[in-house]
C-alpha cells in the first residue's frame, strides 16, 4: 500500500475507530446501570404498598405469617428469622471449613496435588443449587429423620449444611488466593526464627490474609442470604421461629419461590412479596458494602 | 582452623536429585566473634551457601545436600537434630526488609513469644534490650505499638536485625541485608554489624566488594558454586592467590 493513501486512510480512519468502541462500550455500562436502577424502583414500588394495609411494626414484629388468612397476617419476624438462622449457621458450618480448606491448599498440600484440589472445589461450586437440595431431600432428610428420630429432616439444619456446602467453594477459592497473597518472605522471616510450619501459618500467614478472608467469609455469606432453591427444597417450609437447629423454616427467599406464582398481581400479598424482596435486596446490599470497605481498607494499607 | 564457630566440610548441595550442584565440596571456617563476608557474582551460589547454614534450604523439595555443616563441632544436617532449635541458634537477615504487618513489639517479641513467654515486662526488657542492640531503640521507643511498615527500609532492616536478636542466636545469617537500601541507611546497617560481632558471629553475604572490605575480618569469594578463596579479608583484597578472584576484586568481571 502506497504511504500517501495509508496515511489518509488512517486520518479518515480515525474519528469512527475511536468512536465507535467507546460509544459501544458506554451504552452497554449505561444500559446495565440504567436496567438495575429500574429494577430497584421497581422492586420498591411493588414492595411499598404493603405498608398502607399494615404498619411496618406490624411487619417486622408480627410473628404470623397467614397471607392468605382472613384477616390476613404479615407478620415477616419469623421470615427473616429463618433466612438469619439458616445464613449464620450457614456460615458457621462453611467459614472455618473453608478456611482450612484454603490453608491446605495454600500451605500444606504438595504443589502438584494443588491444581487438582482446587479443580475439585471448582467443580463443588459448578453444582446447581437444584442438585444439591435434591440430595438433601431424598439422601439427607431421611437419614436425619432416622438418626435423630426427628418429626422431619427437612429443617434448619439440613438446609444450613447444604449451604455451606454451596458456599464452602466461593469461601475456599477467595481465602486461599489472599493466603498465596502473603509473601513468602514473611513465611521465610518467621522459619528462621524458628518458628514450625504449624506456628507459621497460624501466626504469620493467617493474621496477615485476615482481611481477605473476613471478606471471602461475607461474599459466601451474601451467597447464602440469596439462595433459594436449596432452602425451598430442603428448609421445612414452616414460618416458625426457629428453637432449635433442627426446626423446620420458611426463609424469605423461599417464601417468594413458593407464593408469588399463587398469588394474584397487585393484592397485599403480592407487594408483601415484593416488600421481602426489597429486605433482601437492603441486606446483600449492606453485606457487599462492608467488604468493599474491608477490601479498600486491605488496599490503603 | 580451631575455634571456628561455623565450620563447613566439602559441603555440596542440588535442588534436586538430577540437577547440577549449585554449590561444589565447600569448605569454609567462621571463626567465632568474627565477620565473614561471602561475595561473588550473582549467581554463584554464596545465598544458597547461607541458606544451608540454617536449613533454610529444607522446604525446597527435593533438595540435595553432601559433606557436614558443622556448628560448635556438631553437624547440623544429623538427624537427630532438632531444625527450629538450630534455625534460633542460627538466625537470618534477609535481603529485603520483611517485618510482619504488626506492630513493632510484635515484631521483636514474635520469636520469644514462640519459644512460650508470656510475661509481659519480661517481653518488654527483650523487646528494649533488642531494638537497642540493634540501634533502633532511640529511634521506635514511643511508637512501639504503631505498624513495623510505617517504619522506613532502613529502620525496618533494622527492626528485623533487632527479631532475629531477640531469640539470643549465636550465629547471624545475612544475605545482602543493605542491597535494597540507600548509602547512609547502609552505612547504619555497616557500623551495625561491626558492633553486632562483639556478641555473634556473623556472616554476611554482599554483592558489594568495598562493604565487605569495610566491615569483613575474612572474606570467602565464590564462583559458579565453587569456592575460589576465602581468608583473612585484607589479604584477600591486597595479594590474592588465585587470578580469577583478583580479576573480580578489581572489577574485570561481575
Amino acid at each position: 500500500m502506497p504511504k500517501s493513501a495509508y496515511g489518509k486512510m488512517a486520518a479518515s480512519g480515525a474519528r469512527w475507530s475511536e468512536k465507535a468502541p467507546r460509544g459501544i462500550v458506554t451504552a452497554a455500562a449505561l444500559s446495565g446501570i440504567w436496567l438495575m436502577g429500574f429494577i430497584i424502583l421497581f422492586l420498591i414500588k411493588e414492595g411499598m404498598p404493603i405498608l398502607s394495609e399494615v404498619s411496618i411494626l406490624d411487619i417486622a414484629s408480627g410473628n404470623r405469617w397467614y397471607p392468605v388468612s382472613s384477616p390476613p397476617r404479615y407478620g415477616m419476624l419469623p421470615l427473616f428469622a429463618g433466612s438469619c438462622a439458616v445464613t449464620l449457621l450457614s456460615c458457621v458450618i462453611a467459614i472455618p471449613f473453608g478456611t482450612a480448606v484454603a490453608l491446605f491448599i495454600s500451605d500444606v498440600c504438595p504443589e502438584r496435588a494443588r491444581e487438582f484440589c482446587k479443580v475439585s472445589l471448582e467443580i463443588l461450586g459448578f453444582l446447581p443449587s437444584v442438585v444439591l437440595g435434591f440430595l438433601g431431600m431424598v439422601v439427607l432428610a431421611p437419614w436425619m429423620q432416622a438418626k435423630f428420630e426427628l418429626l422431619s429432616g427437612l429443617n434448619m439444619l439440613n438446609a444450613s449444611f447444604l449451604l455451606g456446602v454451596m458456599i464452602l467453594p466461593t469461601i475456599a477459592t477467595l481465602s486461599e488466593d489472599s493466603l498465596r497473597a502473603v509473601s513468602q518472605s514473611l513465611r521465610d522471616a518467621s522459619y528462621a526464627l524458628g518458628a514450625t510450619r504449624f506456628e507459621t501459618m497460624f501466626k504469620v500467614v493467617l493474621p496477615c490474609a485476615s482481611r481477605g478472608i473476613v471478606s471471602a467469609a461475607i461474599l459466601g455469606m451474601m451467597r447464602s442470604v440469596g439462595e433459594t432453591m436449596v432452602v425451598l427444597m430442603a428448609s421445612g417450609g414452616a414460618a416458625l421461629i426457629p428453637r432449635f437447629i433442627t426446626d423446620p423454616v420458611r426463609p424469605l427467599t423461599s417464601t417468594i419461590a413458593a407464593e408469588m406464582g399463587e398469588t394474584p398481581v397487585g393484592s397485599p400479598h403480592y407487594h408483601a412479596l415484593f416488600f421481602m424482596g426489597c429486605l433482601l435486596m437492603l441486606f446483600t446490599c449492606l453485606l457487599n458494602m462492608l467488604v468493599m470497605k474491608i477490601e479498600s481498607a486491605r488496599r490503603a494499607k | 582452623m580451631d575455634g571456628a564457630k561455623l565450620k563447613t566440610e566439602s559441603l555440596s548441595m542440588a535442588y534436586s536429585a538430577n540437577a547440577p550442584y549449585a554449590l561444589k565440596d565447600i569448605s569454609v571456617d567462621v571463626a567465632e566473634n568474627s565477620v565473614m563476608a561471602f561475595i561473588g557474582p550473582s549467581g554463584c551460589g554464596k545465598s544458597t551457601f547461607l541458606r544451608c547454614l540454617n536449613r533454610m534450604n529444607d522446604f525446597v523439595g527435593g533438595v540435595r545436600v553432601e559433606g557436614r555443616v558443622l556448628l560448635d563441632g556438631s553437624d547440623i544436617y544429623a538427624p537427630e537434630v532438632d531444625v527450629t532449635a538450630l534455625r534460633r541458634k542460627v538466625g537470618m537477615v534477609f535481603q529485603r526488609p520483611n517485618p510482619f504487618p504488626f506492630s513493632i513489639r510484635e515484631n521483636v517479641a514474635y520469636g520469644q513469644k514462640l519459644l512460650g513467654e508470656r510475661n509481659k515486662s519480661r517481653l518488654d526488657e527483650i523487646v528494649e534490650s533488642s531494638l537497642s542492640s540493634a540501634g533502633l531503640w532511640e529511634e521506635v521507643r514511643d511508637r512501639l505499638n504503631e505498624p513495623a511498615v510505617s517504619l522506613s527500609g532502613g529502620q525496618q532492616q533494622r527492626l528485623c536485625i533487632a527479631r532475629a536478636i531477640a531469640v539470643s542466636p549465636e550465629v547471624l545469617l545475612m544475605d545482602e541485608p543493605t542491597s535494597a537500601l540507600d548509602p547512609l541507611a547502609t552505612a547504619r546497617i555497616e557500623e551495625l554489624v561491626r558492633e553486632l560481632k562483639k556478641d555473634y558471629t556473623v556472616a554476611i553475604v554482599t554483592h558489594n566488594m568495598q562493604q565487605a572490605a569495610r566491615i569483613s575480618d575474612a572474606t570467602a569469594f565464590f564462583l559458579m558454586g565453587e569456592l575460589v578463596e576465602a581468608g583473612p579479608t585484607t589479604g584477600i583484597f591486597t595479594t590474592p592467590s588465585d587470578p580469577r578472584t583478583e580479576d573480580y576484586i578489581t572489577g574485570r568481571f561481575g
